[in-house]
């Protein structure tokens, strides 16, 4: 099947690639890209471990396809950190030894993220269902919802 | 190291960062589909869609003429002639005369991108003629099911038994027909508990390259990089020295990963296709389908109790089947089931039975949260039949060091009666509950595993060390084996990087696998830091001009033991490796060994759950998970690795069962129909570590990976039972058998 030009920007570079018009953004990103940091837990849309922001809206990549992103703002797990410094999510995940194994983890502080800059101060409740998409094996995740908690109470802090 | 010293250590029992920890929030840790190679293809594999069929023929004409398929494989392809569980492997890998279930891998196809490997696998034609199949372990071992491999009973089967038991098991001591009849109550039960997975976030992914010549090397997310060396060219007839894998991070195995699929298929299309590599990730539905769930079980328990609370008898006869090939964990599972208690008199009976379903893998403690479930439960509904507490009747029977075991071999130091005095002291335990709220308790057991293990530690130059270990990190071991390595060498926790190596670089290792990774390679790298100390010393003296003997280790250098052996200030690590070139070369370590004094685990969880009458759904209110660690290294892993067991145990007893339609598919094979617990399905997971020093480990470490997924099972069936009165013995118990059980019950 012939193949299709996509111009998009990717954590705020510009990028293109070629795509299948049967590819989903997830392996465009991945494999086209080198982007791997978003991972495929099912294709199906139930694991959220490709989650990523297009157009600032919390997609799972595998449900989308990699000709949809053209024109359009693809934010990832690789632009989260802000150089060398972590993203306060990224800091209290690690802290909190939030991640086992780690494969959820870019999932899930994409998600994350994504609900701190609607709702700065969620309840647990509030996470645990926002987050509820996003599968995790290893942790029960306990340690998942402090960090996330924690992180929140930082950023209030830094933004007050 | 005495049961009760407790040593005060600088960095074991902290909490630092672990070190693979900004590599897996930034997205750069590399797991197994994300690496590629130059020249790559990609490979897809055909698989049965039915239970059990004759493969008539395969026709992979369609999928060569395509442009860009570059091979195609079948059994063909593989050697004939093996035997035993190398035979079951490589059936397994790739079908040979019949497909034994749905899923079952039959061809696999090389190409130049995956969705031309996906069209191209579609293109194989493969003509089946379907055969009767088998699914329920209680059909399955019926004496006219259909026969899934004749000849596959190994010698322990006694002759006349039906045709898929492929092992039995028969053992116990004292006399439980004079037991029962001692006993004030005596009831029989019978439960059943359906097939799980892993569930490992991560799809099983490979890039294997072979060449003509027999030589490969191998990109895989595994428990274990010596298991698929050694499986994999087991399979392809090769020298396992001439394959040389390199572990990926790994996302996630609960023993799921102990094991091969497709990797020999990558291998044998690399191989076919000139040697290109060939990289094959599984779908979900491939992951569910075709790697190894847990057995499931059918299991008849009696036991006799005293109104005292002490138990004068107990019985257990299990079925298990493990899918198309031996291997269902039913000894483990029966090892396991009474292992809490002291017994004089106690049997086992064991099957462990064929059916069409995928090969089953380990699973965290495997088979010991099914036996529990049963024994558990039924403990449960007699003391609330004899009015007995729960947790006391546990601490009256609890075993101890010295203790023969129910299955035999007697206890080293152990901390069931701790973890039980733990569990009766948390404050959850006296929390009202409301209506049809209830608490269950149950306790639960893994032997833990000690297993070829070989640790190599080197000094760098400056006075820094890393160490090489061969068993891959899937929940924070590189953290616990640097603290226990910097804490030996008196060195910082930032001192030391921990490697996770190929299997050129060290002596055969086992996996990750029986809760040993912190046990095996961390005592390992112990003795290897042990090893370099010694060198250290050794050059400290020469340079003194004194004997080795009377130079000492303190808080990271050498320095003269005592006043006899002169005045020398200390001479740092840093300084000994700094000129290490000048004083005899590289210092380092090793450790090749199975190391000796593994120690057991016990848990008790206690479980709060809210039971809707309307629609039978289970809520869980909260949850205390108590077990004892030995000496927690790093306690955050430990508590999350409590955490991460009860999860699992929590979705096995609500919601996950492998569920077939009547012609032998499997019906859920996503994450939408096979559910595991989401965020929103639970609470905050209390957790207690309870520390009994394991005096076969340097710092007192027991495994602590498996237990904790064995007591939700029936913690949560009596919490049921406390809430609504009502008795699950069929797992799962989701909202639809509770709310018939409470129909039943009117
Ligand atoms: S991979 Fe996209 S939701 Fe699972
Ligand atoms: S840390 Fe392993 S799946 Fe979440």
């Amino acid at each position: 099947m012939s193949k299709i030009h996509v111009t998009t920007v990717v954590n705020g570079d510009a990028v293109e690639f070629l795509a299948d018009p049967r590819e989903t953004l997830l392996d465009c990103l991945r494999d086209r890209l080198g982007l791997t940091g978003s991972k495929e837990g099912c294709g199906t849309g139930d694991c959220g471990a490709c989650s990523v922001r297009l157009d600032g809206t919390l997609v799972c990549s595998c449900l989308v396809l990699g000709v949809e992103a053209e024109g359009k703002q693809i934010e990832t797990i690789e632009g989260m950190a802000d150089g060398a410094t972590l993203h306060p999510l990224q800091r209290k995940f690690i802290e909190h030894a939030a991640l086992q194994c780690g494969f959820c983890t870019p999932g899930i502080l994409v998600a994350a993220k994504a609900l701190l800059e609607r709702n700065p101060d969620p309840t647990e409740e509030e996470v645990r269902f926002w987050l509820a998409g996003n599968l995790c094996r290893c942790t029960g995740y306990d340690k998942i919802i402090r960090a996330v908690l924690d992180a929140a109470a930082e950023m209030r802090q830094e933004a007050a | 190291m005495a049961k009760d010293e407790f040593r005060e250590f600088k960095l074991v029992g902290t909490r630092p960062d672990r070190p693979d920890g900004l590599d897996k929030v930034t997205g750069r840790a590399r797991y197994g589909a994300d690496i590629s190679a130059p020249g790559m293809l990609w490979g897809a594999v055909v698989r049965s869609p039915h239970a059990h069929a004759r493969i008539v023929s395969i026709d992979p004409s369609k999928a060569l003429a395509l442009d860009g398929v570059k091979a195609v494989v079948t059994r063909a392809d593989f050697p004939e002639g093996l035997t035993g569980e190398d035979w079951n492997l490589q059936e397994n890998t790739i079908a040979g005369e019949r497909a034994l279930y749905d899923g079952h891998a039959v061809a696999a196809v090389a190409a130049t991108s995956k969705l031309l490997a996906e069209e191209a696998a579609r293109l194989i034609a493969v003509e089946y003629e379907v055969l009767p199949h088998v699914i329920d372990v209680d059909d399955a071992i019926k004496p006219d099911a259909p026969v899934i491999r004749a000849g596959a009973a190994d010698a322990s089967v006694p002759e006349g038994m039906p045709p898929n038991v492929v092992r039995y098991m028969d053992f116990g001591r004292g006399d439980v027909e004079a037991g029962f009849a001692e006993a004030d109550l005596v009831m029989e039960r019978s439960y059943k508990t359906e097939a799980t997975h892993q569930g490992y976030i991560e799809p099983h992914a490979c890039l294997g390259q072979l060449g003509a010549d027999g030589k490969g090397e191998m990109w895989v997310c595994t428990q274990g990089q010596w298991y698929i060396r050694k499986m994999c060219t087991a399979v392809l007839g090769l020298d396992a020295s001439q394959l040389r894998v390199t572990p990926s991070e790994i996302g996630g195995g609960f023993g799921g990963k102990t094991t091969i699929f497709m990797e020999p298929l990558s291998l044998a299309l690399s191989r076919k296709a000139g040697g290109k590599p060939v990289k094959i990730v599984m779908s979900r539905s491939e992951v569910l389908r075709a790697t190894g769930p847990t057995a499931s079980a059918s299991m008849d328990v009696k036991i006799g109790l005293k109104k005292d609370g002490t138990i004068t008898a107990a019985r257990a006869e299990f079925r298990m089947q493990g899918g198309a090939f031996p291997g269902a964990p039913v000894d483990m599972a029966l090892y396991c089931c009474f292992a809490p208690y002291n017994l004089t008199n106690v049997a086992h009976v064991g099957y462990d039975v064929l059916a069409n379903r995928p090969k089953c893998a380990a699973y965290r403690a495997p088979g010991s949260p099914m036996g529990a479930f049963a024994v558990e439960s039924l403990l449960d509904e007699m003391c609330r039949a004899l009015k007995i507490d729960p947790l006391q009747m546990r601490l009256k029977n609890a075993v101890k060091e010295g203790d023969k075991s129910s299955y035999g071999p007697r206890f080293g130091s152990i901390g069931l009666i701790e973890t039980l005095e733990a569990t009766q002291a948390h404050p959850n335990l006296s929390i009202k509950l409301g209506p049809n709220q209830g608490r269950g308790i149950a306790a639960g057991y893994w032997f833990n595993h000690n297993g070829e293990t070989s640790v190599s530690l080197a000094i760098s130059e400056d006075g820094t060390a890393q160490v090489s270990v061969g068993t891959p990190d899937i929940g924070g071991s590189r953290a616990s084996i640097a603290l226990m390595t910097a804490e030996t060498l008196g060195i910082g926790y930032e001192d030391v990087r921990v490697n996770v190596v190929e299997t050129g670089a060290l002596g055969v290792n086992e996996p990750t696998h029986g809760s040993r990774a912190t046990f095996a390679s961390g005592k390992a790298a112990v003795i290897a830091a042990g090893h370099a100390i010694k060198e250290m010393c050794r050059r400290a003296a020469t340079e003194w001009g004194i004997e080795p003997e009377a130079v000492e280790w303190v808080n990271g250098a050498a320095q003269p033991a005592g006043p006899n052996a002169g005045k020398h200030p200390p001479m740092t690590i840093a300084e000994i490796a700094g000129k290490m070139g000048q004083t005899g070369g590289p210092i380092s370590g090793h450790h090749e060994s199975v190391p000796e004094g593994v120690g057991a685990s016990f848990g008790c969880h206690v479980v709060d759950v809210e039971v809707d009458p309307e629609t039978g759904r289970t809520t869980i209110l909260r949850y205390l998970v108590v077990q004892d660690a030995g000496r927690a290294i790093h306690p955050a892993y430990v508590e999350g690795q409590y955490q991460g067991g009860a999860a699992q145990g929590i979705g096995w007893a609500l919601n996950e069962a492998y569920i077939y339609d009547d012609k032998g598919r499997l019906a859920n094979p996503v994450f939408l129909d096979y559910r595991i617990p989401v965020a929103s399905d639970l609470p905050m997971i209390d957790t207690v570590i309870v520390e009994v020093p394991n005096p076969g480990h340097p710092y007192g470490v027991r495994g602590v990976g498996e237990t904790g997924i064995t007591p939700p099972l029936p913690a949560i069936a009596n919490a049921i039972e406390d809430a609504v009165g009502v008795r699950m013995a069929h797992l799962p118990m989701s909202p639809a058998t509770v709310l018939a059980a409470l129909k039943a019950r009117g």
